[in-house]
């Protein structure tokens, strides 16, 4: 089992980069622990930033700093940066359009047990909804590695979320197929398509096994790029289907789900099936629990699949 | 050297034709404002035309963003755009000069309208700065009414915390906004003690007087160790009785009649200044 979280790998690539593009500049809410930018603080001090308990300055602060040549990365909380400071993401990042990068962490409901005020199940529709604003859920650290590798080299605001804890990998290590803004197929099958995004994906790629067993053959879709969302990928992926599942660890509106629906609909009509979180406070749990409660695991996904096809 | 004063009362001419123009306009927000973008734009800033790609330039956040039209004028008087085409197309459909300032135009740095943010945004602009050992100023103009956003205060704390001399905050103290008197709606008649607490340098001037502006700038730029807050004391309205000190007139178009009252209130105003 991978022992690195998603939010750790960010602070180490960022940490790559900084010695030499003094430009990169962190700025964290009080979070720094929670955001594992701890080491960035301590090794780089001068590109650090600590606002406090203050998450929408922590966003307009980082629009300044952009405004002014300044690359930041905002890490605070996706509960908290998503909903507090949804205003100044959206106008002192997205419509100024500053190079603001917002990282969400302990996203979705990895804060488990401590409540709806801590869960960001909104977070996508919320932040896909602004326009000029980017939304990334990678699936697992090493892909993370690579979308933060490409959102450095670009220069418009994005939202990335990633979870609390370590996830199991998707990928393997020097072997992480990754084009920025485009799907990554896991899996080609001819029955049914799993699009999923974030920590889903493993789930979903793990029921494409338990499917084949039954002779069931699934195509498995890490949607990292929400927004703009790769149609083209959705597309194909629902043409060599009879059937369509999404999974994400968000609310059943506004979401991925949504989004495919929306693109399935206008372009090859045919089933398309939400596996989301309840719209209501999740019970209370570790986030592995509250997943396997709601069927957001691989025998969720997979029975979804065998009760669609029929 | 030119009259700044007169100055101001010429732009709030234009600012009238705007709002007639466009049949939209915080008007009485841009009168008071005016002395004080003036004075930034023509006697304390280092920024116009010739230098906005320049990172050095001095950088302005309109956080009272509903004040556009008092910006439009300064910036057209700056070069920026011909003022002409503002009064022509403000608020008009397609119009890219819209009721609240956007960065897809020369001359404005940030996009504003929802208050509370420009002052953090600068905390943000003059970190960077500090960060890049640039002498560039960072400047913003905020309204009384604006002070009851929570994101304001964030954003001094920040700004003392960090010791950012380089930033300069103004207050345009008019005392009104749309619901009526300031100290009914949101009191914050302790606000040099509030600032101070804050950990701010504060200057309190006659927000419409050019001359105590200019000093008022020139003395912020002097203080080390902290930001400064320039609490403007201004009148709503100001340049015609009109408008004057009256809360209606935050958000209104007036009558011809009363276009034609304003216009030459304002041009005998000017017409002193020039004489004084």
């Amino acid at each position: 089992m991978n022992k690195i979280a998603n939010r750790q790998v960010i602070c180490e690539v960022l940490m790559e980069h900084a010695k030499e593009d003094k430009d990169i500049v962190v700025l964290c809410s009080d979070s720094r622990g929670s955001a594992s930018m701890t080491p960035f603080a301590d090794t780089y001090p001068e590109q650090f930033v600590e606002v406090g308990i203050a998450e929408q300055d922590l966003v307009s602060i980082s629009a300044g700093l952009a405004k002014c040549g300044k690359k930041p990365y905002a890490a605070s909380p996706a509960c908290f940066l998503s909903t507090r400071s949804y205003e100044q993401a959206k106008i002192d990042c997205a419509y100024s359009n500053t190079n603001v990068k917002l990282i969400g962490i302990s996203g979705g409901i990895s804060y488990g047990a401590l409540g709806m005020s801590h869960h960001s199940a909104q977070d996508i529709a919320a932040m896909a909804a602004i326009p000029n604003m980017r939304v990334y859920l990678p699936s697992d650290h090493l892909q993370t590695r690579c979308l933060v590798e490409a959102l450095l080299k670009d220069e418009k605001p994005a939202y990335i979320r990633v979870g609390r804890n370590a996830v199991e990998d998707v990928y393997e290590e020097g072997n992480v197929p990754f084009e920025m803004d485009k799907a990554t197929v896991i899996r080609q099958g001819t029955d049914v398509a799993l699009i999923a995004c974030g920590e889903m994906v493993k789930p979903a790629a793990d029921a494409a096994k338990l499917l084949e067993e039954k002779g069931i053959s699934a195509t498995v879709v890490d949607m990292y790029c929400v927004k703009p969302l790769d149609q083209d990928a959705v597309i194909r992926a629902a043409q060599n289907a009879k059937a369509v599942i999404t999974v994400e660890e968000h609310s059943p509106f506004g979401g991925l789900g949504s989004m495919v629906a929306q693109v399935v609909a206008a372009n090859c009509p045919k089933k398309v099936v939400n596996m989301t979180l309840p719209d209501e406070p999740v019970i209370t749990g570790t986030s592995k629990e509250v997943f396997d409660y709601y069927g957001l695991n691989a025998e969720g996904i997979a029975k979804k699949a065998e009760e669609l096809l029929g | 050297m030119e009259n700044l004063t007169a100055k101001s009362f010429e732009l709030r001419q234009d600012v009238v034709r705007m709002v007639v123009s466009g049949k939209a306009g915080h008007i009485g927000g841009d009168m008071s404002v005016m002395d004080i973008l003036v004075s930034l734009y023509f006697h304390e800033m280092n920024v116009g035309p010739e230098n906005f790609s320049d990172p050095g330039r001095d950088k302005f956040v309109l956080s009272k963003g509903h004040s556009v039209e008092a910006l439009y004028a300064v910036l057209a008087a700056k070069g920026f755009f011909p003022i002409d085409q503002v009064i022509e197309e403000f608020s008009h459909f397609g119009s890219k000069f819209i009721g609240h300032p956007n960065n897809k135009l020369p001359g404005i740095e940030m996009n504003s309208g929802s208050l509370g943010h420009g002052l953090p945004v600068c905390v943000g602009m003059a970190l960077a700065e500090k960060m890049n050992k640039s002498s560039a100023r960072v400047y913003t103009v905020m309204g009384d009414g604006e002070l009851a956003e929570g994101s304001v205060w964030e954003g001094a704390m920040a700004a003392s915390q960090y010791k950012l001399d380089n930033l300069c905050a103004v207050v345009d103290r008019n005392r009104l906004q749309i619901s009526g008197n300031t100290e009914d709606v949101m009191h914050h008649d302790n606000l040099c003690d509030r600032f101070r607490s804050f950990g701010w340098n504060v200057i309190s001037v006659n927000g419409n007087s050019i001359d105590e502006l200019n000093a008022a700038f020139d003395t912020a730029k002097t203080v080390k160790g902290m930001p400064t807050v320039v609490i403007a004391n201004t009148i709503k309205g100001y340049g015609s009785s009109v408008m004057e000190n009256k809360a209606n007139w935050h958000h209104k178009v007036p009558t011809e009649d009363e276009v034609k009252q304003i216009m030459s209130d304002l041009e005998a105003r000017k017409e002193a200044a020039l004489h004084e």
